[in-house]
């Protein structure tokens, strides 16, 4: 099949839908599938051949934090043509909901489309009210729905009615076998490791920082590897003497790196405070073996499996996080079992599975030859010569 | 003269767009009507599917004979059924569903069927399509729903923009996977 992935956000400031689109896009490849992609970007000439550029992207604030997209008459027109040379058999639409360029590519498509919800939006009532009918004429196009998490699903269904199916997020576990550990850093220690941006509260490190005095007092060698962007010097300004020495700023890493980093840790901690819909992060940490702490949130409890695939303290709650530490750093034999679980779940998590899912909706969308095409309806005049519609095509020639 | 002109553009103008406002509404309508017969031919595929699949693990004797005639009595009460009831459909695909449960209850019988020659292409088959049959399922009523809700509106009663497209209905039936199959998919 040849499927068109939209992207509303910009490809060359990497976020959790982008990297989702790409890898979404890697694994189609391997099961012998064509994608290509639509996005925004800010250096259209920086971008891989497989990646069309619908403009310069804005930058918007929404669910929290800014995020950069697209939108008007030069995309429309962008999207128009990529639509009518690319010659698609899906159109797989990312995060529809937002006013995007998402959105933009379903008015101007008409065939078998596809749409993947990411976020749990935390609107008010009345947003949703007001945005809901104009956003209807979009989503009745859609012919299948995907959630990447319960949270996506449930704000799906309260904005729009309807139901989707639940195909998780993907992790590439390929990228994260073997054990291969930063230099000087093998794992056996009582390295602790955490991933994500030092200056956003919500990821947590604060909370992390708070419980660690109390970890260094138990367990003496304790380390900790902080990746991630972010300016280091205020936070290591406010560290308190007694753990200055042990906390290791890594800034931003590499996959490779990040890898590595994940085979040095003893214990992968999560402190986040919410705001999280999925955690692929967990998944990542428990590909590469790293046993998993995180806290309590709903999306985090579902991706460690109700606690069976890793440890919880509670949200926010420094003291419980330093106990749940201190024990499991006392207790080799406890990681090991939760490695052990951490890496059967994460497989279950894996690209091949989860593409495989998708493709399985694709193929339920597609029972004709039928492609996706300019929708002229959107346009005031196209509606007036009789509109070419597809029949209605039954699957195999015996299927009826 | 000149102020009754004025009337008249305006008149015209206001009829133009409401003109352009239903006829907007009315091509909603027909797109989702398109969509749901294609999700229905869809769904039909994928019961029918189902059916060959139970059928063709029915007839090769991998499996124990009882669980053979329940399977084979199953599909063949699938195929049989006529689709223009759906509501017998519905039953009779309902009943299809908990026989596979109960047929392929216990994960390890499954796991040693499909360590049998054959055994894993037609176990996965089977597999597939009751996973295609719920997806399916989900995407129709999806677009039944859109569908009602559109065609519940004011606008489109008064000035029947449907035209006479009977109402769509859902499909109703179990459509539950069996839980050992789901894992080879």
């Amino acid at each position: 099949m040849r499927i068109g992935l939209v992207c509303p956000y910009a490809w060359d400031t990497p976020g959790g839908v982008a990297v989702h689109i790409d890898d979404l896009r890697r694994a189609l490849l391997r099961l012998g599938h064509e994608a290509i992609v639509l996005a925004p970007a800010d250096d259209e000439d920086a971008l891989p051949d497989y990646v069309t550029s619908a403009g310069k992207p804005i930058s918007v604030s929404s669910n929290g934090s800014v995020a950069k997209i697209t939108f008007g008459p030069g995309p429309a027109a962008r999207t128009r043509r990529w639509l009518k040379e690319s010659d698609l058999d899906i159109l797989h639409v990312h995060e529809p909901m937002s006013p995007s360029l998402s959105i933009l590519s379903i008015w101007a498509a008409e065939g078998p489309i596809v749409a993947t919800w990411h976020s749990s939006v935390a609107s008010s009532r009345r947003d949703i009210n007001a945005a809901a009918p104009i956003m209807r004429s979009a989503t009745e196009k859609v012919r299948a729905r995907i959630a990447v998490s319960e949270a996506a699903r449930q704000s799906l269904v309260e904005y729009s009615g309807g139901d989707a199916v639940l195909i998780p997020n993907g992790v590439d576990c390929s990228l994260y076998v073997g054990d291969e550990p930063l230099p000087g850093r093998s794992r056996g220690g009582s390295t602790l490791m955490f991933l994500g941006r030092i200056d956003e509260p919500r990821k947590g490190l604060p909370v992390l920082l708070d419980a660690l005095p109390a970890v260094a007092a138990a367990v003496p060698d304790v380390h900790l590897l902080v990746a991630g962007p972010g300016e280091v010097e205020p936070v290591r300004a406010g560290l308190p003497p007694a753990i200055a020495g042990c906390v290791e700023f890594l800034g931003l890493v590499s996959q490779e790196d990040k890898a590595r980093a994940l085979h040095s840790a003893d214990l992968y901690v999560a402190p986040n405070t919410g705001g999280e819909s999925f955690g692929i992060i967990l998944l990542e940490a428990m590909a590469a073996g790293a046993p998993v702490v995180a806290s309590d949130l709903d999306a985090f409890e579902r991706v460690l499996d109700g606690g069976r695939a890793g440890a919880h303290f509670r949200n926010e709650d420094p003291a419980d996080l330093a106990r749940v530490l201190i024990a499991l750093l006392r207790d080799p034999q406890r990681r090991a079992e939760l490695q052990l679980a951490g890496r059967a779940r994460a497989a279950q998590f894996d690209w091949a599975r989860v593409a495989r899912q998708v493709v399985a909706v694709y193929e339920s969308v597609t029972p004709g030859d039928e492609k996706v095409v300019a929708d002229l309806s959107t346009q005031f005049w196209g509606r007036w010569p009789v509109r070419r519609v597809p029949s209605p095509v039954r699957g195999s020639g015996d299927a009826g | 003269m000149q102020v009754d002109l004025g009337l008249a553009l305006a008149v015209l103008l206001l009829l133009a767009f409401v003109v352009w406002r239903l006829s907007a509404l009315a091509a909603r309508i027909d797109r989702l009507h398109i969509r749901i017969d294609l999700a229905r031919g869809a769904l039909d595929a994928q019961l029918l599917r189902r059916a060959r699949a139970a059928e063709a693990l029915a007839a090769s004797g991998l499996i124990d004979p009882a669980s053979a005639i329940v399977l084979a009595r199953a599909a063949s009460n699938a195929r049989h059924v006529g689709s223009a009831d759906t509501v017998e459909h519905g039953l009779v695909e309902s009943e299809m569903s908990r026989d596979l449960r109960e047929v392929f209850a216990d994960p390890e019988a499954v796991e040693a069927l499909r360590e049998l020659p054959e055994g894993q292409e037609l176990v996965d088959d089977l597999a597939a399509a009751c996973q295609q049959v719920t997806l399916a399922r989900r995407f129709l009523n999806d677009g039944v729903a859109a569908a009602r809700l559109l065609r519940g509106g004011r606008l489109v009663r008064w000035f029947r923009l449907a035209g006479y497209a009977p109402m769509p209905q859902t499909f109703e039936m179990d459509d539950e996977a069996p839980p050992t199959l789901l894992s080879y998919v």
